[in-house]
């Protein structure tokens, strides 16, 4: 059985199409790394799979059946905003607002509750960052106690997007290595979103490219060349590889560097959800 | 305490058993406020209040049912617009503006209300009758049931709205649903502190909890029992000093947060931050 299936997959955000015919399979137990430039559609695709999106066209499969929304197989970490609400609140807090936050009731867990929100933050070694506030936290910290987040209710299949945005490269190893030796551990599927490949590689079995509307799922060595790419940004494209990373270059410009700055000077305001 | 001379007034009862389960409501509805960043909420219903309640004396209705009614709709409605409203400063400004504008006028064409409408603004406690009391009873209540049921699933939205999205939560329901009872919360305020005073008895005991602990259930133990206490003592030396009760609960407000200020920025400033 494939983790996701789309087949002939047509998405459309606002009017606007995003994916068209697309067709691709994530397999079990897969790391796959999401890539493309700002607003190529890692999100969407991610909200696709976790059913906030009906395709207009095609078929999507998740773990077998068709997505539906609040699936418990899956654990999600969104793309982090610059404002967000209740940052005084302890990671423990945070965290455990997720253990079955949908039912009506109070929010205090029980025994078992809080034995499952430890044993998550257990997994991402964030037992002790948890009594801090969110607000004390860093950048790094705080993608590890979302990951925890992710990891409540001990999903099949994980969908990370963009944790390393605003990270440094130091924290961006400490995330991507994270994530996989999770993945591996647990023995689940993910989707892990990113603008720039470098720091993903050696660490995903495969990458997903996204751009003018179509994508390409392969391994590095398929997917990372001058021709897929070419067709993905709609320009010429040359791949340079470089001292063991690889940079896509258009007239001399690296395409993903550049579309992070645009991204981050774009994000930057407080007001951007 | 229950031989106390203060006690022995009926007035004084009303006024602490009112005074009592307002703050409460309050308390905890300030909270929620707090967390979700919403406490301008808090201040607007308030004004669109004052217009319903002089707006029900002109067309012969009680004030507090006017009060009630144009809150909850306006609590409601500013949940329907939800994201869309926060960033329209301007706008919610110009609009309250508006409403007080309305009460106003309304009050204009109904002069002999005029010393009711000062206890509109700025309260007056002590005047609560045995009715008033008991329907505030009930609503207070009724909106403690409402909040506690909702309040697992508004904590998640309120923290994590993509992840509660995509778990099935709809934010807007629940958004309109708590915006509700902060309409009937700043309802009942009002009665008690006035509707230009709510946010002393709905924010301010909240903003001087998440203040002093992080932990969201000493928080939500603590936002209400900071606002009753602050309510009954306000009401204590209202009685001692004769003077209104709303300025020593504003006062007392004022005071909590501002030592709660103090307290937290030197706990911060700490070195030897536990980790
Ligand atoms: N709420 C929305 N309304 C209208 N268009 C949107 C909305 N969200 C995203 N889009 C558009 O959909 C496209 C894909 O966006 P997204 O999936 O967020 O890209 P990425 O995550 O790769 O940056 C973009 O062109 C963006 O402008
Ligand atoms: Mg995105």
């Amino acid at each position: 059985m494939n983790a996701v299936e789309f087949s002939d997959v047509t998405l459309a955000v606002g009017g606007r199409t995003v994916l068209v015919g697309a067709s691709f399979a994530v397999r079990e137990r897969e790391f796959v790394g999401v890539l493309g430039p700002n607003g190529s559609g890692k999100t969407t695709i991610l909200r696709a799979v976790l059913g906030l999106l009906m395709p207009w066209r095609g078929s999507i499969r998740v773990l077998g059946r068709p997505p539906s929304r609040g699936d418990p197989t899956i654990g999600y970490l969104p793309q982090v905003r610059s404002n967000r609400a209740g940052m005084q609140l302890s990671g423990w807090d945070f965290v455990a607002a997720v253990h079955r936050g949908h039912r009506l009731g109070l929010p205090f867990l029980d025994a078992v509750g809080r034995r499952e929100i430890a044993r998550a933050l257990d997994r991402v070694g964030a037992a002790d960052l948890a009594r801090r506030p969110l607000a004390e936290t860093s950048g790094g910290e705080r993608q590890r106690l979302l990951l925890a987040q992710a990891l409540v209710g001990r999903p099949r299949l994980l969908l990370l997007d963009e944790p390393l945005i605003s990270l440094d490269p130091h924290h961006q190893a400490a995330v991507v290595a994270l994530a996989r030796s999770v993945q591996e551990e647990l023995g689940i599927t993910v989707l892990f979103s990113a603008h720039e490949i470098n720091p993903l590689l050696g660490a995903i079995d495969r990458v997903l490219y996204l751009g003018q509307r179509q994508a390409a799922l392969g391994t590095v060595e398929e997917v990372i060349t001058g021709p897929v790419l070419s067709r993905l940004y709609g320009m010429a494209i040359d791949v340079v590889h470089l001292h063991g990373r690889i940079f896509v270059m258009s007239e001399g410009q690296d395409m993903e560097r550049d579309a992070h700055r645009h991204y981050e000077a774009h994000h930057a305001g407080p007001s951007h959800a | 305490m229950p031989d106390h001379p203060m006690l022995e007034y009926g007035f004084m009862r009303h006024a602490f058993a009112a005074a009592g389960i307002v703050a409460v409501l309050g308390g905890l509805v300030g909270y929620f406020l707090v967390l979700r960043g919403q406490t301008f909420a808090g201040h607007a219903l308030g004004h669109v209040g004052f217009t319903g309640a002089t707006g029900a004396v002109l067309i012969g209705a009680s004030p507090f049912s006017g009060l009630v009614v144009l809150s909850v709709l306006a609590g409601v409605g500013m949940g329907f617009l939800g994201e869309r409203i926060a960033e329209r400063d301007v706008a919610i400004g110009i609009v309250l503006a508006l409403a007080l504008g309305f009460g106003l006028l309304f009050l204009n064409f109904y002069t002999a209300f005029a010393s009711e409408a000062v206890a509109l603004l700025f309260g007056n406690v002590l005047a609560v009758d045995a009715r008033t009391a008991f329907v505030l009873l009930a609503l207070g209540l009724a909106s403690l049931a409402g909040l506690a049921m909702i309040s697992r699933p508004l904590l998640f939205a309120s923290l994590q709205p993509e992840v509660a999205e995509a778990k099935g939560v709809s934010l807007r329901l629940y958004s309109v649903l708590f915006l509700g009872i902060v309409g009937l919360a700043t309802a009942g305020c009002a009665e008690i502190v006035g509707v230009l005073l709510v946010f002393a008895l709905m924010v301010g005991p909240a903003a001087t909890a998440q203040r002093l602990t992080h932990h969201l259930g000493w928080g939500i133990l603590l936002a209400p029992g900071l606002a009753l206490a602050e309510a009954w003592l306000g009401i204590t030396m209202a009685f001692y000093t004769n003077w209104p009760s709303s300025f020593w609960i504003t006062s007392l407000s004022a005071v909590a947060y501002l030592v709660a200020v103090v307290l937290s920025g030197r706990r911060s400033a700490a070195p030897a931050r536990s980790r």
